[in-house]
């Protein structure tokens, strides 16, 4: 990820030839190298229409909008759409719920994984540690909506598995999907599950990279398997996994469902668990769809990407002031 | 002699607890599989009295009848997923490494500037509202096979990935080609392609893998049934089941969309049907995946 440090420093320095001099060099580049430039045009096309397009739509968030009149059509009403979320006490819920989940699964996460990695080669056998490997990563490989099924079979009051057991134990039936405080430990264990394997195994990936010419050294100092891993694996370790929670951490407030399907999917949209399960992804997907409120979903995805870019900005500073070859830019 | 001896002794211990542990993690990763996979064996009857069990108490295959009875609903999904999953894998191949292989290139002026505007959209975008706007009103995708494609088309994370692959690959092959007289198009899909398997294999899995998983963007803009696909079947299947059942109604015209009104078996056995590929092509998956993310960690 280091390459692109080079990537933005030169742009942002950008080749300023101004005016003329500056479309003839463009005009001359293009000619010369048009098979570059046809091959990175369909990429680049689609990056612009859906990725930067929506950025200026953005500015609904400040609209009435009015799907007859359009995005540029429609009356500028200022802050309303988000003086209208600010008041609502989805506000609060949503935004404590979505930094609590974060904060709680990228710690566990990250300490889990590095852990797991770390044993993963102490089982004493290669076949066993690939054979772990491969049952962890499973989860991975499924979609949420398979994972709604996988929890229902699990926590469904009347015939599900866990009220199954607690029966023959003598113990009362938990209705699951009418409890919200239970769901505090079922979101990050579900979201875990499924994530540990892969974010394992690229620690893995990281661990078997490393010189063993550090290993041996230590060896023949005397060092035990504890020390090796404190003196040597966990520190060459941390710049991959600075860039993982830098990646993850922009995930956070960035919008768009992909990671957060198991909020939207698990809780199997139960308004009686929103008060635990709510977090800024469903509540935008659902003023969308369900209720329909373009400006106030717009509006609350500006705010979470805006708070998204500023807290991977900070995390970077911090990153950068500790190990200037781990940030991301 | 006697330390060692204690120090094997205390690694046997330590090994049976790492192994202990992963064992319970490993079951925790299957078990919910495995319960489901019962469930849609079990007869329909049994599961209301004696519950879900992780070994059919009455064996049934009356889930998987039911699931591929009806109307040929399961089928149809089937048939639009594997269509988006593989077109749009294979284009998201070509135009992703295109473009990465373009902005590799230090002989291409403007890459990093590109690379930037790739690499920015990673940091921030506009939110859904825009983008649901754009692909509805902008551009009429609603309800559109185009759009199940169009939606994962290009990954800013996977063009970095490859970019750097392509960055590694040695200079002199690419120049020596270039002196033979092969042209750019020429150089990239014969040399430069082929060499590339590995990590085009990696992405490859990834974004079948997404494809394949994609429940959203159906649940956003897809409304007719006849393109549903198999996640977002499987979602309406949970969330109109307790709808379905207290309204008689609502529950014929379900019927009539979505082909059936399932029991539990018949829903588990959908389920299953949804991952089976998955699983079957798990073994070769899991190999190319890990070697592929081990490259990639080491490049990253």
């Amino acid at each position: 990820m280091n390459n692109n440090v080079s990537g933005i420093a030169a742009a942002q320095k950008g080749v300023k030839k101004s005016g003329f001099l500056g479309r003839v060099i463009f005009l001359q580049e293009m000619v010369k190298r048009w098979p570059f430039y046809l091959m990175l045009l369909p990429g680049l096309l689609y990056i612009l229409i859906f990725n930067y397009f929506p950025m200026f739509g953005a500015v609904i968030a400040f609209k009435d909008y009015n799907p007859v009149k359009g995005v540029w059509g429609s009356e500028w009403i200022g802050f309303k759409n988000f003086e209208f979320f600010f008041k609502s006490d989805a506000a609060w819920r949503v935004t404590f719920n979505t930094i609590f989940y974060n904060l709680v699964i990228l710690v566990l996460m990250t300490v889990l994984s590095v852990l797991f990695a770390i044993l993963l080669q102490e089982t004493g056998s290669k076949v066993r540690t690939g054979i772990y490997k491969s049952v962890m990563l499973l989860p991975f490989f499924l979609s949420w909506v398979v994972g709604e099924y996988l929890v229902y079979a699990l926590l469904n009051p009347d015939q599900g598995l866990v009220n199954g057991i607690r029966a023959s134990f003598g113990l009362d039936a938990i209705n699951w999907y009418s409890e919200p405080v239970y769901w505090r430990f079922i979101m990050p264990l579900a979201y875990l599950l499924k994530q540990i394997g892969y974010t394992s195994v690229i620690y893995v990936a990281a661990i078997t990279g490393i010189s063993s010419d550090y290993y041996e050294a230590a060896e023949i100092d005397g060092a035990s398997k504890w020390q090796k891993a404190k003196h040597i694996t966990i520190p060459l370790l941390m710049p991959v996994v600075f860039i993982m929670l830098l990646l993850s951490l922009g995930k956070i407030f960035n919008g768009g469902l992909g990671d957060w399907g198991a909020f939207y999917n698990l809780p199997r949209e139960s308004g009686i668990l929103f008060s635990t399960t709510d977090v800024i992804d469903t509540y935008v997907f659902r003023s969308l769809r369900t209720v329909n409120d373009i400006g106030m979903s717009s509006a609350v995805g500006l705010y979470q990407a805006v708070v998204g870019l500023i807290l991977v900005l900070i995390s970077n500073y911090l990153v950068k002031k500790y190990d200037s070859d781990s940030s991301l830019f | 002699m006697v330390k060692s001896l204690k120090l094997k002794g205390e690694g046997v211990i330590s090994k049976l607890l790492i192994n202990l542990m992963f064992i319970v993690y490993s079951a925790m990763c299957l078990i919910p599989v495995l319960l489901v996979l019962s469930i849609s064996l079990t007869n329909e009857k049994s599961l209301l009295t004696d519950g879900y069990h992780l070994f059919p108490k009455e064996f049934s295959l009356i889930g998987y009848q039911y699931a591929f009875s009806g109307t040929t609903s399961i089928l149809n999904a089937y048939k639009i997923t594997i269509l988006v999953t593989a077109v749009g894998s294979i284009l998201h191949l070509l135009v992703t490494s295109m473009m990465s292989y373009a902005i590799s290139r230090n002989e291409v002026r403007y890459r990093n500037q590109v690379a930037f505007l790739v690499f920015f959209t990673i940091l921030f975008n506009g939110g859904l509202a825009p983008y649901y706007i754009l692909v509805t009103k902008y551009l009429h995708l609603k309800d559109s096979l185009l759009i199940l494609i169009i939606a994962l088309l290009v990954s800013p994370v996977h063009v970095l990935i490859m970019r750097n692959f392509f960055k590694a690959l040695p200079d002199s092959i690419i120049e020596s080609a270039r002196i033979d007289g092969s042209g750019e198009f020429m150089t990239y899909f014969r040399i430069v392609l082929p060499l590339s398997t590995p990590v085009l294999a990696t992405i490859g899995l990834f974004i079948s893998i997404a494809y394949w998983n994609d429940w959203f963007t159906s649940a956003l803009f897809i409304e007719n049934n006849k393109l549903y696909t198999l996640q977002y079947l499987l979602q309406s299947l949970m969330t109109n089941i307790q709808y379905l059942m207290s309204n008689e109604q609502a529950s014929k015209t379900i019927e009539k969309s979505i082909g059936m009104l399932p029991g539990e078996s018949a829903r588990m056995a959908a389920t299953m049907l949804s991952i089976g590929p998955i699983i079957l092509m798990y073994p070769v998956l899991q190999r190319y995946f890990v070697k592929g993310l081990t490259l990639g960690a080491v490049k990253a």
